[in-house]
């Protein structure tokens, strides 16, 4: 094994075991919103290492389409875990008793609006 | 290398395992969603791992497509279980 085939292992099993713990946090936390946290974690540092192990092993000029799928994942990842929890927030997946904060049911209260 | 491969699909496959578990479960319409975006992201791994292995960059197109569709679906899934609750 050269050099670069013992980097590209070490980041390909890194971030392959962060996918998996993502899946089991996934699977065991109790709450959505906690979830969301160990998806979305999973589906940017776990999918960013599984693409830089790639992208050692590939040409640089194929590595180059590998940087604009992790640009895009690192943009959309935490566009959609502000959705999800915004959804959740309005239709009842969350949780409100055990949270210690709730800072949006203050505001809502405050301006006396809808989550939206 | 190919056993660093196969030890990458094994906790891959593993973990969309874990994922389908959760996606039967449910128990909400947003943790369904939840469950298979994280399955679309496996599958990028997955691909990812195919690419390193081979080192051919066939998929690189693929990959970029997969990212694409599971946003916008997720997105479009995410409001539409929102909607639909809230006319219930």
């Amino acid at each position: 094994m050269t050099v670069r085939d013992t980097i590209s292992a070490v980041l390909l099993l890194t971030g392959t075991a962060l996918c998996l713990l993502g899946a089991l946090g996934l699977l065991r936390f109790p709450d959505l919103l906690t979830r969301l946290q160990a998806a979305t974690k999973t589906q940017t540092f776990g999918l960013l290492l599984v693409l830089a192990g790639a992208a050692v092993r590939l040409e640089p000029r194929y590595a180059a389409a590998l940087v604009l799928v992790a640009l895009f994942q690192v943009i959309t990842a935490p566009v959609l875990s502000q959705l999800f929890g915004k959804a959740g927030y309005r239709t009842g997946a969350v949780q409100r008793p055990a949270m210690e904060v709730d800072e949006l049911d203050e505001r809502l209260r405050a301006e006396g609006g809808q989550a939206d | 290398m190919t056993l660093v491969v196969s030890i990458a699909f094994g906790l891959l496959s593993l973990a969309a395992l874990l994922t389908l578990v959760r996606l039967v479960r449910g128990p909400s319409t947003l943790d369904r969603i939840l469950a298979l975006d994280m399955l679309l992201v496996l599958i990028l791994a997955g691909v990812c791992v195919e690419m390193a292995m081979s080192q051919r960059s066939l998929n690189v197109a693929l990959l970029l497509s997969v990212a694409l569709l599971a946003f916008v679906g997720s997105l479009c899934a995410v409001k539409l279980a929102e909607r639909r609750e809230e006319y219930q």
